[in-house]
């Protein structure tokens, strides 16, 4: 194991791991994926893992003797390690910037997430992994919700070309998975259609080299 | 310079998250109450701040905050950044650490808990036992993992008291405040670091604010 290498443990299509893998391919820091079986294996609830992240979950990351656990804050780490004039996603050197930042990360987190989230649990989770049928009156009630966030992100992105401001930022990065997985893997991407700047700044988003390379070891066709 | 304003009510876990955090950079602020009730949350005047229609809200010079998280951090990177773990990338990642176990882990099983237990009563809606009973089970996972941790460390990011205590402190106030509080009897490292938390002067002065019926039973809603 190289010691400048840090290992990232998880599959690869989980969206909590492909938020520390968008981050580590953003900066261009060496790394190396150790894929985990979380369904037959159950291998989050091996000791081994357990040892890294007693919780139980994925991603962990291990750089050298520091273990990391939550994509979150693995995430931050990687990108304020890395950090370098081109790649600086926190703006952690500008409080206005780094702020602003931090909301529309916990904007993310809190109503974007929360939103799509029973959409990509009914419409794709479930019936690809639990074999469960769609129950349409929550898809149904999860799309209102999201028209109502995607309102409010029209609005920012009217203003700004991206979510913290007029640079590109961990806020915007941490959109990419649950975003791409409602436009990929169920029948609701056409809802970025009624939004032109959201699906203006998607279509951005996806247009990076790094999101073009994690997101082809996501994608259901 | 213009003293920081925040807006919401202070019975809110989440509006007390920002104003320990106020307390311990001892800050200048101005507090804006805002009435629930009344629907000052919904109206144009505070969505034009927090188009999410939610409370709290910070305002400090042409920054206009709001996710409690996001305000919290803003205030210690500017006044004690040490509780960020700031300049060292080891602290400031087992800062995050912590803080998003809170949030994502913790949080969500004592809100079930809490507002079952506390509010649901009060207005009226049914309280369902079966979710609180498998909260419970939940969060005794949880604080197994949270004794392992506290049994090493004085505190959650290491030795030193850091915003991911602090971020702990709202939503366990209340938890407290439940039946189930006797959960934390067989963890004796995370009681300890709970009653060291309610010692800080910063928590005395936000806990007057927090009734532990949300200010139902006075009839002091916000």
């Amino acid at each position: 194991m190289n010691s400048i290498t840090s290992n990232v443990f998880g599959p690869a299509k989980s969206i909590n791991v492909a938020r520390v893998l968008l981050c580590l391919e953003e900066v261009g820091a060496e790394y190396e994926l150790v894929h985990m079986d979380l369904f037959q294996a159950k291998e989050q609830k091996s000791p081994e893992h357990l040892a890294r992240n007693p919780f139980g979950l994925v991603p962990a990351l291990q750089d050298g003797d520091l273990v990391l656990f939550e994509a979150r804050a693995i995430a931050k780490y990687v990108l304020r390690k890395y950090k370098t004039e081109q790649a600086d996603l926190l703006r952690e050197g500008d409080p206005e910037e780094a702020a602003m930042v931090d909301v529309w990360t916990e904007v993310e987190a809190h109503q974007y997430h929360q939103a799509l989230r029973l959409i990509m649990l009914e419409c794709f989770l479930n019936p690809t992994l639990r074999g469960l049928p769609t129950n349409q009156a929550v898809v149904d009630e999860a799309v209102e919700k999201t028209k109502k966030v995607l309102e409010i992100y029209e609005a920012r992105l009217s203003e700004h070309r991206y979510l913290a401001g007029d640079f590109f930022s961990f806020a915007d990065l941490n959109h990419f998975a649950s975003t791409f997985y409602i436009v990929d893997a169920t029948p609701y991407g056409s809802l970025l259609d009624s939004y032109p700047r959201v699906k203006a700044w998607w279509e951005d988003l996806m247009s990076r080299p790094s999101f073009k390379k994690i997101s082809a070891n996501m994608t259901t066709k | 310079m213009a003293p920081m304003k925040v807006y919401g009510w202070a019975v809110s876990p989440w509006m007390a998250r920002v104003l320990v955090c106020l307390e311990e950079a001892g800050a200048e602020y101005e507090f804006v109450p805002m009435s629930r009730n009344g629907g000052d949350h919904r109206l144009p005047e505070h969505l034009a701040r927090n188009p999410f229609g939610e409370i709290p809200v910070l305002e400090d010079g042409d920054l206009t905050l709001y996710q409690s998280r996001a305000i919290a951090r803003h205030i210690l990177r500017k006044c004690k950044p040490e509780f960020l773990g700031a300049g060292s990338l080891k602290e400031s990642a087992m800062v995050d650490v912590w803080v998003d176990v809170d949030a994502h882990q913790l949080e969500p099983v004592l809100k079930p808990i809490v507002f079952n237990c506390i509010i649901n009563p009060f207005v009226g809606r049914d309280v369902d036992q079966g979710l609180v009973d498998e909260s419970v089970e939940k969060l005794k996972k949880l604080l197994e993992v949270y004794e392992a941790r506290l049994s090493s460390n004085k505190y959650l990011a290491g030795d030193f008291v850091s915003f991911a205590d602090l971020t702990h402190f709202s939503f366990m106030r209340y938890f407290m405040a439940t039946e189930h509080a006797v959960v934390l009897d067989v963890y004796p490292h995370v009681k300890a670091w709970w009653e060291a938390l309610l010692a800080r002067p910063s928590v005395k002065k936000v806990i007057a604010g927090m009734p532990p019926d949300f200010g139902f039973g006075s009839g002091n809603i916000p």
